[in-house]
């Protein structure tokens, strides 16, 4: 028997006249990691924004763990165990490194999965960071945000999600300006919080490490669903290319 | 032979928070003065009023009151909230008081106190619709709020009108009306700059910095924004509430804009976001104001130059540049 964390039901958002999402489907089983592909525009972040709360659908549903979350603000979706991480990283910049999770680890979320004890947050902020490669014994977790590089940043983004100890993990495009060997070595980071059974979804822009680690990936492209399937089966897939050239003929 | 000026930061960060800070009695000396400093000061100025002159104390009082409200609006700045009205927290708990004073006759011990919790619950009250404003959108509802409620006085007749409340009963005793508002800002100083350095205060600098990371992180940003704006209303309507029994009179004048104005330009002045700059800068700017009595009608002209001076010569704030000089060496090194 099959376990869905996430039921995505006709999901559909129109900005004025333009469909951002239209009908979208689909489900994510426990312990799943979904990739979501499309050219620029094609919907991916409007959806990461309808699943957490920052927009709003016109219409269509959300069931998070069997409990409809559509419609619900974005902190009571993440205090219900979905994190997600912004595609334009934005720390608090003054704050240091380790600081900079103070804030998540401050939630009603982790006192109660914490057994109503928040022990040193300082602490667990530097563990969290310790998880994302940041080097534990070095000056990194100590500096000012702006100080860090984007590597360092976009890995901090995914730690203050996971000071959530999040059931759901949505990344928008976090490895998107990340260099070659940044990419390289978050990749098992992420495989390794999926293979402890953390259900992801992954929007991604760079396809080769993504197809590498999803079960399944989807396909969207002008706010609708053009394929779903097996990371082999979309590379071969010829909607899937037509949609890629088409949107770089355009540019 | 040429000299540049060559400019050394201490290590302000391990002398502060470090076992180090306790090293030697110069290091805490470095620490302690210039806290104590205006601390010892302010506790002394009301003992010497004899050699002062009462006109002056009653500057100081006016000066706190006025540091009490830019405390206020430094802490709603803290958490991304830009007001206009802090005159709202100063007249409702103006009226609050006076009110309770009129019909049920209670003394200030207790009109005070119900005045400055109840003018901060009635202020939250009204604002929390607005939360969800941010900047110039919030800044507007807060300065339409005061003259919204001192219309709504004026034309319902409620509360006395436009006459007001007055003959309300006295403070005991001249050391009640200069010690409670010196106490009062202190205590508001000191906590207001524990409590934005504690993990709570991180949260609401998160909000200012960064709304949706902290949605995201399972915040719920509103009710950590209306807990703010109560706080600031606890200092802005004490404020007002003292005052009602100073002056022995509450009326339409506790909405005036001057309370919500010179208090945001105290902040401006002071250095934002430190709350001992706004303190300073209430210190500057009344007793400045009062000064410049001397020259007559002009004293606005002159008073409006030397803020503009002020805030275009240190837009960081008088506050920001004496804290980075403080921990400055400089010193002139040969070149070439």
């Amino acid at each position: 028997m099959e376990h869905f964390i996430l039921t995505v039901e006709h999901l559909t958002k129109h900005f004025g006249g333009v469909a951002a999402t239209v009908g979208i489907q689909f489900q994510l089983r426990q312990g799943e990691l979904l990739g979501i592909i499309g050219p620029n525009g094609s919907g991916k972040t409007t959806l990461v924004n309808l699943l957490t709360g920052f927009v709003k659908p016109d219409r269509g549903r959300v069931i998070f763990r069997g409990k409809e979350i559509t419609g619900k603000p974005p902190y009571k979706i993440a205090e219900m165990g979905i994190a997600r991480t912004f595609q334009m990283v934005k720390p608090f910049y003054q704050l240091s490194a380790f600081k900079n999770l103070i804030i998540p680890l401050y939630s009603s979320r982790v006192k109660r999965l914490r057994g109503g004890k928040y022990g040193d947050r300082d602490d667990v902020a530097i563990d969290l960071l310790e998880d994302v490669g940041f080097e534990r014994d070095s000056w990194v977790p100590y500096k000012v945000a702006s100080s860090l590089p984007h590597g360092y940043l976009k890995r901090l983004e995914l730690a203050r999600c996971l000071a959530l100890r999040p059931d759901l993990l949505i990344l928008d495009e976090l490895f998107s300006g990340m260099s070659m060997s940044e990419v390289a070595s978050t990749l098992p980071i992420i495989e390794k919080l999926n293979a402890e059974g953390l259900s992801i979804i992954m929007v991604e822009h760079r396809l080769k490490e993504l197809f590498r680690i999803a079960h399944r990936v989807m396909v969207l492209n002008f706010g609708e669903k053009i394929a779903e399937g097996a990371p082999r089966e979309i590379m071969e897939s010829e909607a899937v290319k037509a949609a890629y050239l088409g949107s770089e003929e355009e540019g | 032979m040429k000299f540049r000026k060559e400019r050394l930061d201490r290590g302000i960060k391990v002398r502060c928070e470090d076992i180090f800070a306790l090293s030697s009695w110069r290091e805490i000396a470095y620490l302690l003065v210039p806290r104590m400093l205006p601390v010892v000061a302010l506790l002394l100025i009301p003992l010497l009023k004899d050699t002062i002159g009462l006109y002056w104390e009653k500057v100081l009082m006016i000066t706190c009151v006025i540091g009490l409200l830019s405390l206020s609006w430094d802490l709603m700045a803290s958490v991304g909230l830009i007001s206009l009205g802090q005159a709202l927290f100063f007249g409702a708990g103006a009226y609050i008081t006076g009110f309770l004073n009129v019909t049920l006759k209670l003394s200030p011990l207790f009109t005070i106190p119900l005045g400055t919790i109840g003018g901060a619950l009635f202020s939250t009250l009204l604002l929390v619709p607005v939360l969800r404003l941010r900047g110039v959108y919030f800044a507007i509802v807060t300065l339409t709020m005061p003259l919204l409620l001192a219309r709504f006085i004026e034309t319902t007749k409620i509360l006395g009108g436009t006459e007001g409340m007055s003959a309300l009963s006295p403070l005991p005793n001249i050391w009640v009306e200069l010690y409670v508002p010196v106490l009062a800002l202190l205590v508001c100083l000191f906590s207001f700059r524990r409590l934005i350095s504690e993990d709570y205060g991180l949260v609401l600098q998160g909000i200012r910095d960064n709304d949706r990371a902290v949605m995201s992180g399972a915040i719920n940003i509103y009710w950590y924004k209306t807990q703010a704006v109560f706080i600031s209303g606890l200092a802005g309507a004490f404020a007002g509430a003292f005052m009602t029994h100073y002056y022995r009179f509450v009326g339409m004048p506790a909405f005036a804009m001057d309370y919500s104005i010179l208090p945001l330009t105290a902040a401006v002045l002071g250095g934002v976001g430190t709350f001992a700059g706004p303190t300073l800068g209430a210190f500057i700017l009344i007793p400045l104001s009062e000064l410049l009595r001397a020259v007559g009608t002009l004293r606005v002209v002159f008073y409006s130059a030397i803020l503009i001076v002020c805030v275009v010569a240190l837009p960081e704030g008088i506050f920001h540049y004496l804290r980075r000089k403080y921990h400055q060496f400089e010193r002139m090194v040969e070149v070439g």
